[in-house]
């Protein structure tokens, strides 16, 4: 059991001493003070978010490589758990924006690209669910998955770069790594992001084996 | 092989575009009133910003209107027929590029419309023909694609728009950008990084098309 299941207990561990250490660690006194300790959280989904949508990619090439049903179960449960970690993301970010550009939504390059996301997303679903044959679902919704991952990711990583005019954190380093953190911080928020991203493999697997069961009763 | 295919493919859609009037005369009509209903929508708050928006809105909405039938005009038997004699690929570059030529079409009337009852905003009129042309083929092949898509589904007209808006968003911001620099000055530096962008965005959309669609033709 451990030797197969190591990285879910892995994820916890790592999950439960970002949030303890989370709220004790040091950190510079900078003008949004506490709501700094928003980035262990509120990163941490657009990492697992990132994370998942990269599988639902991977898993829809591979589905259109061997045409196997289950491919398309683990894009599909990918981007599922994908769109979670989007609006959590949205969420912990509105609350901290309230606190910090006080409102929950400004106009910005990167609440715009997280936005966009979660509609190109919610769009696979309708078009999923607007097709009836299972195969040509599947085949259908790789097609679209794909396609729309290459365009999300110009508008989430290539456009705000070269437009230079968010205001969100983050935005002088490389895609979405804080590569000037406080090494106080670091500490803390490495961990925390592999952990997220383990957590969302982990609702992952569970969703796609609950699928499988299923399928398997009916037939 | 494959340029020979293609040009008997667009010289097909022209042909049938040339029989079917009522189509693009429809087309024709919806850009006009929509743009005659903005601009009495918008009488006296016209600015070169909203000049420019109003310019992409409806340009995005004519686009999804023209290209949204490519798949939809003919029927499944002489899809069936087409399928025997040509490649997928001619087929999905010929409507890529008949739409180019439509869209191309469309914009520069546009255009005109709103130098005619709008006035003119554009301060650097060669720039705002180049995004023109770079917008058309986006719009084209990105929107070719989504049709593609949507015609594999049930409900497939509200699915279009659904699809096609967060999709087309990469693209119509880049464009956006850009022609709101040749509303404003003469320069031409800073831009570059646009360009590229859009030719980049242009080039990976047709290969990816290229690739992908056989997925979709063959049932």
């Amino acid at each position: 059991m451990l030797k197969r299941d190591w990285w879910k207990l892995l994820s916890g561990a790592l999950l439960l001493y970002a949030i303890i250490v989370g709220f004790f660690v040091d950190i510079p006194d900078t003008m949004i003070q506490e709501t700094m300790r928003n980035l262990f959280y509120h990163v941490g989904m657009w990492f697992g978010m990132m994370a998942m949508l990269l599988t639902g990619f991977i898993f829809s090439l591979r589905y259109l490589q061997k045409f196997d049903e289950d491919e398309d179960l683990v894009a599909v449960e990918a981007v599922n758990v994908g769109l979670m970690f989007g609006f959590l993301g949205l969420f912990t970010g509105m609350i901290w924006a309230n606190f910090t550009w006080g409102s929950p939504w400004v106009k910005d390059p990167k609440l715009n690209g997280a936005a966009v996301g979660m509609f190109i997303y919610l769009a696979y679903m309708i078009l999923r669910g607007s097709i009836d044959d299972v195969h040509k679902r599947a085949k259908v919704g790789a097609v679209y998955n794909i396609f729309a991952f290459f365009l999300w990711i110009v508008f989430v990583m290539v456009l705000p770069r070269l437009a230079g005019d968010s205001i969100h954190p983050g935005k002088d380093s490389p895609p979405v790594l804080p590569m000037h953190l406080e090494p106080s911080m670091r500490i803390v928020f490495y961990p925390a992001m592999v952990g997220w991203i383990l957590l969302g493999f982990w609702i992952m697997n569970i969703r796609v084996r609950i699928r499988k069961a299923q399928k398997n009763i009916e037939y | 092989m494959l340029y020979r295919e293609i040009k008997f493919l667009v010289g097909k859609e022209v042909m049938l575009e040339l029989k079917q009037k009522y189509v693009l005369n429809g087309i024709l009509l919806y850009l006009v009133s929509t743009v005659f209903v903005t601009y009495l929508a918008f009488e006296d708050a016209i600015t070169a910003e909203t000049w420019n928006s109003l310019f992409w809105i409806i340009l995005l909405f004519v686009a999804v209107n023209g290209i949204s039938k490519s798949f939809l005009q003919e029927n499944a038997a002489r899809h069936l027929y087409y399928y025997t004699i040509a490649s997928p690929q001619a087929i999905v570059l010929a409507k890529i590029l008949y739409n180019l030529f439509l869209m191309a079409i469309l914009s520069v009337l546009a255009f005109g419309f709103f130098l005619l009852l709008m006035g003119n905003q554009v301060v650097n009129i060669p720039l705002f023909l180049v995004t023109l042309l770079l917008g058309s083929l986006g719009l084209s092949s990105v929107l070719t694609m989504v049709a593609a898509i949507a015609s594999r589904a049930s409900h497939n007209f509200s699915l279009m728009a659904i699809l096609s808006f967060p999709i087309i968003l990469p693209l119509l911001a880049t464009l956006m950008k850009v022609s709101r620099a040749a509303l404003s000055s003469m320069d031409w530096s800073g831009l570059s990084g646009f360009l590229i962008l859009l030719l980049t965005i242009n080039g990976a959309v047709i290969a990816l098309a290229y690739l992908l669609f056989p997925y979709l033709w063959k049932d």
